[in-house]
């Protein structure tokens, strides 16, 4: 067993509108940063979890996405393992 | 102009082959699709097959639904706009004009409520703007199923915070609406947003597109490919399968963007370089442009490649009918193009020329100079095919509704608890919840806030205000569609008359089930003949509004709720009246009589999960002397509340005035002498009753001009202080109880349900 | 009274302010954001709304605009600066005013009428109160949950920075008073010369009987009257 910290990146789906990002990227062009092309705003997740291996952990975390932490509609995700902990069984 | 033919056009590389099953995936019918080869005088290419699709469908085309459309009155001495416009627009004196207008977004809501719902409120907003009016105010009706399912729960958050969000973003008080819980819109939930603008006379705009070679401009947002035919899909049923891949991609508002539209819009018209304006709704620059051109009795033509993007390698089929949001459609003065651009340009937002008007009558589509549409506009606009179909009564809705009710009626219990069951339920408790995650005085403009009978604002400068309310129990509608519907519309006109308002026009929005269904039919053409009897009677005549059909999952049909929106006009605003008694000692005085049914009423559903029996008859001519009465009552000033009687009946209205706001309860001692049963005296929902209170010295006044009016009237109480607590006799029984358990029962209720832990579930 | 109406994109309150500096007798003017030029000008009103959305934080990105540079110039010149709700949250992304406005602590936007005791009625925006005065104002705002760390914390109250805090009916600071989580009830603080106010609460919506209250009237008499006619 052992603790796995799991990193969650939501972000909007391609091709639908991302205010947010659009607003930004208008605001970057106006200070005067050139070539900035595009702009999109997601948010990350930290997720510590204990799991018998890494592939388990992303798996439970894939659920958690679907269920509640992404909008299956409006958002997509990606999960990846950021670091592993081994547990010392009591 | 004579019936232009279309020109020949060779199909776009790349685009399906038009083959019976495209055309049906279009919701066309073999027989529609004969109609479009008659028009074309050909086939149509794909892009205009989608073209066709989009204005056919019943959202834009209102096939199901005009012929009874135009059995309402419509016209008044104070109706400058009617139907037909983005708005109806009224008079409402000292130079002013209003524009208001209710619409649905059903069907996005059920698949993403938070977006559903805020691009909802933006579509109506645009609609106000675009009339040359500045948004002074938003309502919401919105129904559910009930709370007890996670589900629904979610559903119900997500909707209020999507309303909440754009409105409050782009700084639209919210002043009132509804919401009604019941198991008849689980899988459908119905959102509709109505706004209200207003305008001086002569800054009223329309839209519609003339002098050839004029500029058309898209200004706004960019064109993506959101909601890509979500006119089409408003226009069908949801199933099981309306899942991920069938669905249209959502559209997404950004009300931001939206502030900086409306201050634009309103910008460009006063600017006089503009002839017309339009959002881009439903059906996207489709309709948008179709319509313009057919109000102008004029063409357009169209260069897909001028068109703003979002997004590379869209096909001129996706960006007729991208349905993204913020954006709008303006016919400029030959030559001052570069005034609309700096207008928009100052408010950081893009303008550019995507077409012209012509006189060719045709609405043409270029995609780098080549020709890939060719329509004539005024048959795509006005030769949708329209249906009068068979209506026929459901059986089980018979059964319902003829079901004996004696001992439901007159079974034996704790009316007390019974009382605080129904203060608790949903669909009575305060919706404070709700409305105090909206922004309910920005503008300072509110006289009266969400929470009374009746939204009212100021006319800044005069001293009038507006007024203005939605209703509708859809139950009602469902067990007796035609006296529903003039219930609904009889309770309106009550709810203004409690805030002192004088009933005027109406918007409604007809949400219905699938009309190709002979019992969805006829629900929808007695409920229209329902309201057309009330209009009539009350001089409310119906300025605009929506329609939403198909609102059903697997099968099942929403109750049919035709929804009413109506503003009335306030003379003096010194005279505005509340609904919350204010002074112990002060008499209660109920107006109107218990006409003794139970049927649909909120005790029934609460009490046996039942929605059934006789719905309370309407008697418009008794309505129109009540509201009368009340008018004349608060003129000369002798009351010092008023409110109406609905959802819960007597002891809940009642209740509701003790209780006011919280903040400073009264209590109540009341004795109610009427020939009927105590369920029935406490609980049942007869229309045509006002509750109000004056000061002991005038109730003898009130009493006189309710003589007047031949409206019955009767003092009931007398209003006490809260530690009297609340307490209703009736002929056999009472409601007895403290002021802080009636208290806790009407504000925790929903905060109870929807804040608990597990309150929120996808 | 000359009064500059800072004009954001997103801004919906602005229309308010300038109605409510008129009716004390200011002569107002909007300043679009991109205008340059505050130096004729007795007092700068950052309104509430939001400025681009909101989106990233509230006030980040308003806090660019190039009139914030003259803004900053002119809170130095002792000059009164107010700003209301998002107004608020420009001024402390600015750096005008120390803290931050995070996510209130129901996570949902809050919109009613609260009640703010005043706790200072010696600057030049509270002088027609009294200490201890009740007043009944509206807030509506999703970001108003104010806090900092501790040092700032302590200095704001150690100097007697802190104008208004959310009460009770009684006058009395509790939890069920706070409206979004403040820290020690907090709604309106001051810089340390007193001259720029960031407050939560909307005055501007408090200025008629016909509106539900009178009691923000005071803070706009309060500023007219403390400024020296230029």
């Amino acid at each position: 067993m052992s603790q796995y910290r799991i990193e969650v990146r939501v972000k909007p789906r391609p091709g639908l509108l991302d205010p947010q990002g659009k607003a930004i990227h208008h605001s970057l062009n106006s200070l005067g940063w050139e070539g900035v092309n595009d702009v999109s705003v997601g948010k990350a997740i930290y997720i510590e979890i204990d799991a018998d291996s890494a592939d388990t952990a992303l798996a439970t975390v894939e659920v958690m996405c679907r269920k509640l932490l992404a909008n299956p509609v409006t958002e997509d995700f990606e999960v990846s393992v950021v670091d592993e902990m081994e547990l010392t069984s009591s | 102009m004579t019936n232009p033919t279309a020109m020949q056009v060779p199909p776009r590389e790349g685009d399906p082959e038009i083959t019976p099953e495209i055309v049906a995936d279009h919701g066309l019918t073999p027989e529609e699709y004969e109609k479009v080869l008659k028009i074309m005088g050909r086939d149509p290419t794909f892009t205009e097959l989608g073209v066709f699709s989009a204005m056919w469908s019943e959202h834009c085309g209102y096939k199901n639904s005009k012929r009874l459309l135009r059995l309402l009155p419509t016209q008044a001495p104070w109706v400058i706009q009617g139907p037909g416009e983005n708005a109806g627009v009224i008079d409402v004196g000292d130079g002013y004009a209003l524009a208001f207008k209710i619409e649905s977004h059903n069907h996005p809501s059920a698949v993403e409520p938070y977006q559903g719902a805020a691009t909802g409120v933006g579509g109506i907003l645009r609609d106000i703007f675009t009339m040359g009016a500045r948004p002074v105010a938003v309502l919401d009706s919105l129904r559910f199923g009930d709370l007890d399912s996670g589900r629904v729960r979610y559903l119900f958050a997500g909707v209020v915070n999507g309303v909440g969000d754009y409105g409050n973003c782009v700084g639209i008080p919210n002043v009132g609406g509804e919401v009604q819980f019941d198991r008849g819109y689980e899988g459908n939930p119905i959102v509709n947003a109505m706004c209200l603008g207003l305008m001086r006379h002569e800054e009223l705009i329309t839209a519609a597109a003339t002098g050839n070679g004029a500029p058309l401009m898209a200004v706004g947002a960019r064109t993506g490919r959101d909601g890509i035919h979500g006119a089409t899909f408003a226009s069908e049923e949801l199933s099981e399968d309306s899942d991920e891949s069938s669905r249209p991609q959502v559209q997404v508002g950004d009300p931001f963007t939206e502030k900086l539209l409306l201050e634009a819009s309103l910008e460009l018209i006063a600017s006089g370089a503009i002839s017309g304006i339009q959002d881009m709704g439903a059906a996207g620059i489709t309709s948008s442009a179709s319509e313009m051109a057919g109000r102008g009795g004029s063409g357009v033509e169209l260069e897909m490649t001028d068109v703003p993007v979002r997004e590379e390698g869209m096909t001129p089929y996706e960006i007729l009918l991208s349905e993204s949001q913020e954006r709008m459609l303006v016919v400029a003065h030959p030559g001052r193009e570069d005034e609309v651009r700096e207008i928009l340009e100052k408010w950081e937002l893009e303008a550019a020329v995507i077409g012209q008007v012509t006189d060719d009558g045709k609405f043409r589509i270029l995609e780098n100079g080549n020709v890939v549409g060719d329509i004539p506009a005024l048959p795509l606009t006005d030769g949708c095919p329209t249906y009068e179909r068979e209506g026929i009564e459901s059986e089980q809705v018979v059964a319902l509704r003829e079901m004996d009710l004696t001992e439901h009626m007159t079974a034996e219990g704790d009316l007390t608890k019974d009382f605080l069951s129904l203060l608790r339920s949903p669909n009575v408790a305060s919706k404070r919840w709700i409305y105090e995650q909206y922004d309910t005085t920005v503008r300072t403009g509110t006289a009266v806030r969400p929470g009374g009978d009746s939204g009212v604002i100021r006319i800044r400068g005069t001293s009038r205000a507006i007024a203005a309310t939605t209703d509708c129990n859809g139950r009602l509608v469902y067990l007796e569609p035609r006296t529903g519907a003039m219930a609904a519309v009889a309770e309106a006109a009550r709810n203004l008359v409690c805030v002192g308002a004088l009933p005027t026009a109406i918007t409604n929005n007809l949400n219905f089930g699938n009309p190709l269904k002979t019992h969805i039919y006829y629900q929808l053409r007695e409920a229209v003949l329902g309201m057309r009897e009330a209009c009539s009677a009350f001089e409310t005549p119906v300025t605009g509004g929506n329609v939403s059909l198909f609102n059903e999952t697997d099968g099942k049909a929403i109750y049919p709720t035709p929804v009413i929106g109506m503003v009335g006009v306030i003379d003096d605003i010194s005279k505005i009246i509340r609904h919350a008694f204010n002074s112990a000692g002060d008499d209660i005085v109920l107006l109107g009589t218990n006409s003794g049914e139970l049927g649909g009423s909120e005790y029934l559903y609460v009490t046996y999960k039942l929605v059934a029996g006789h719905p309370p008859s309407v008697d418009l001519e008794a309505e129109r002397l009540l509201q009368q009465a009340v008018l004349k009552m608060n003129h000369e000033e002798v009351l010092n509340s008023a409110h109406d009687c609905s959802e819960g009946g007597l002891a809940a209205a009642i209740a509701e005035c003790a209780l006011g706001n919280g903040e400073t309860p009264l209590g109540v001692s009341a004795e109610v002498d009427e020939d009927l049963a105590p369920i029935v005296s406490l609980f049942g929902e007869s229309h045509g009753r006002i509750i109000v209170s004056t000061s002991p010295e005038n109730t003898e006044r009130v009493l006189a001009i309710a003589a007047l009016y031949d409206v019955p009237a009767k003092r009931i109480g007398t209003v006490t202080e809260m530690a009297s607590g609340f307490s209703i006799k009736v002929r056999s029984g009472s409601v007895q109880a403290r002021m802080t358990d009636v208290a806790e029962a009407y504000f925790d209720s929903i905060p109870n349900i929807m804040d608990a832990p597990t309150g929120s579930e996808a | 009274m000359k009064v500059a109406v800072i004009t954001f994109p997103g801004s919906n309150c602005d229309y308010d302010l300038f109605k409510a500096a008129q009716q004390v007798g200011g002569d107002a003017q909007f300043i679009w954001h991109r205008e340059r030029g505050l130096e004729s000008y007795d007092a700068v009103l950052l309104p509430g709304g939001f400025s681009y959305g909101d989106y990233l934080r509230a006030g980040a990105i308003a806090r660019m605009s190039p009139i914030m540079e003259d803004v900053i110039e002119f809170a130095k010149t002792g000059r009164p600066v107010l700003g209301i709700c998002n107004g608020f949250q420009i001024l402390c992304e600015s750096g005008l005013l120390p803290g931050a406005l995070m996510h209130n602590i129901s996570l949902k936007f809050e919109s009613k009428d609260v009640m703010l005791r005043v706790d200072r009625s010696d600057t030049m925006f509270t002088k027609d109160y009294t200490t201890g005065q009740v007043l009944r104002i509206p807030i509506a705002h999703g970001e108003g949950n104010y806090g900092a760390d501790d040092e700032t914390l302590k200095a704001l109250e150690d100097q007697g920075r802190v104008v208004f805090r959310y009460v009770d009916r009684d006058g009395e600071p509790s939890d069920e008073a706070n409206p979004n989580g403040s820290w020690n009830n907090i709604a309106g603080i001051t810089n340390e010369t007193g001259n720029v106010l960031g407050m939560m609460p909307h005055p501007e919506r408090a200025m008629e009987k016909l509106l539900g209250s009178t009691d923000g009237l005071a803070l706009f008499t309060s500023m007219a009257g403390s400024i020296q006619p230029s």
